[in-house]
């Protein structure tokens, strides 16, 4: 009850996520203050996550930005599909899956879902971001530098402002593609890639807006 | 403070306690379960009571009340607590558009949520809907598919922290990595 009170009433700005596990790092994100700084410039702005819903998260973007936030989980998508193995069939699923009319939304957070997807879902999944964003809206993404034969997700905790904690996702495990800067820029026809950050961890943070 | 077992059975008629909760007119067994706890000899506890419905009633249709709900049945249809504290327990399955003052949820719940305190969805809890409420607490372990709506709670907007140094990262430092600069 009195932890309750104490996370609700915190400081804003800083989620009430708990302390790291050795398996847990955080890492600081370049990206993730811009994104910030492009919502806060709309009122009640609306937030798509395509990860999981975390609670430190929630209610960070909730009292930062007062925002309407839709939890979309595409890692359930994939392990369901991939259990059923229909993954040929996830392009044809964003295709229909987001109930988002066109440009509608301030913000998508898209972390590294691409990295997870065959070309033909990462482009589906491109062009319903492009529709879905509204003039001047942002998306955030994560691009790993070099494949991975079999990786498990991340859920992407926000510690404040400016870090992230990175949370091996218990579920199974998908090969990462790596992406070219000019297959991003070409898959997100429509949009700017305003920032573009490398981590030491070999991380490609962006930022895509829209003009 | 009160056996579960008790409060779901029927108490009878005369019952002295606050207005029990609406009875479903197309569940009359659930009526009678719903009905609160009492206690003759103390009125005054009787207004912080809560009402439980057991987890073998099961209620199809409107449910409106003004004392504090604990959900373990089953519930299909629209629930209305405007002023109180609505509990789904573990054993709680709604699929209803539920209206509380506060919604606390245990168990599993199709359908919107709308509360003018707080939402909060606890371990193993699951919600399948819209949320619309000023504060939403949702634990780990807990499902949650859907929008949540939250009103501006004043002063945090345009408080710019963005470029901050993170308190949290400096203390950490054995575990975080800085980034190496721009690749573009």
């Amino acid at each position: 009850m009195f932890q309750d009170l104490l996370k609700w009433g915190g400081k804003p700005g800083v989620a009430t996520a708990g302390p790291a596990r050795s398996d847990e790092v955080i890492v600081p994100s370049k990206a993730l203050p811009k994104f910030l700084s492009a919502l806060t410039q709309a009122e009640s702005p609306v937030l798509v996550d395509f990860g999981p819903v975390i609670g430190s998260n929630v209610g960070f973007f909730g009292e930062r930005l007062g925002c309407k936030l839709f939890i979309e989980d595409l890692s359930a998508d994939l392990e369901r599909h991939a259990r059923a193995g229909t993954m040929d069939a996830l392009a044809g699923v964003f295709e229909k899956r987001f109930r988002h009319a066109d440009q509608t939304v301030d913000g998508l957070l898209c972390w590294d879902y691409f990295d997870f997807l065959d070309k033909t879902s990462a482009q589906a999944l491109a062009r319903q971001v492009v529709r879905m964003l509204r003039p001047g809206g942002a998306v955030l993404g994560f691009f790993c530098t070099s494949s991975v034969a079999r990786s498990g997700f991340t859920k992407y905790e926000i510690v404040d402002d400016v870090s992230l904690r990175h949370r091996p996702h218990p579920g199974p495990e998908f090969p990462k593609t790596a992406l070219q800067n000019r297959d991003i820029i070409r898959m997100f026809d429509g949009l700017l890639v305003s920032d573009s950050f490398l981590l030491k961890n070999n991380i490609r943070e962006m930022l895509l807006r829209r003009r | 403070m009160w056996k579960r077992d008790e409060a779901v059975k029927p108490t009878g008629s005369a019952s002295p306690g606050p207005a029990p909760v609406t009875p479903p007119t197309s569940a009359p067994p659930a009526a009678e379960a719903a009905r609160p706890q009492t206690n003759t000899s103390h009125d005054h506890r009787l207004e912080k009571s809560t009402v439980n419905i057991g987890k073998s009633v099961v209620i199809k249709g409107e449910l409106n009340g003004s004392e504090d709900l604990t959900i373990e049945g089953q519930v299909e249809g629209k629930i209305e607590l405007r002023q109180n504290v609505l509990t789904i327990g573990p054993n709680g399955k709604i699929k209803a558009q539920l209206f509380a003052k506060s919604v606390i949820i245990l168990g599993e719940v199709i359908g919107n949520v709308t509360a003018t305190e707080k939402v909060d969805i606890r371990d193993n809890g699951s919600v399948d809907g819209d949320i619309a409420s000023p504060r939403v607490a949702i634990a780990e372990g807990a499902h949650f598919r859907g929008s949540i709506d939250m009103q501006r709670s004043g002063g945090s907007k345009g408080e710019s922290k963005a470029e901050q140094k993170p308190a949290a990262a400096s203390q950490s430092a054995h575990s975080v990595q800085t980034p190496a600069g721009a690749a573009r």
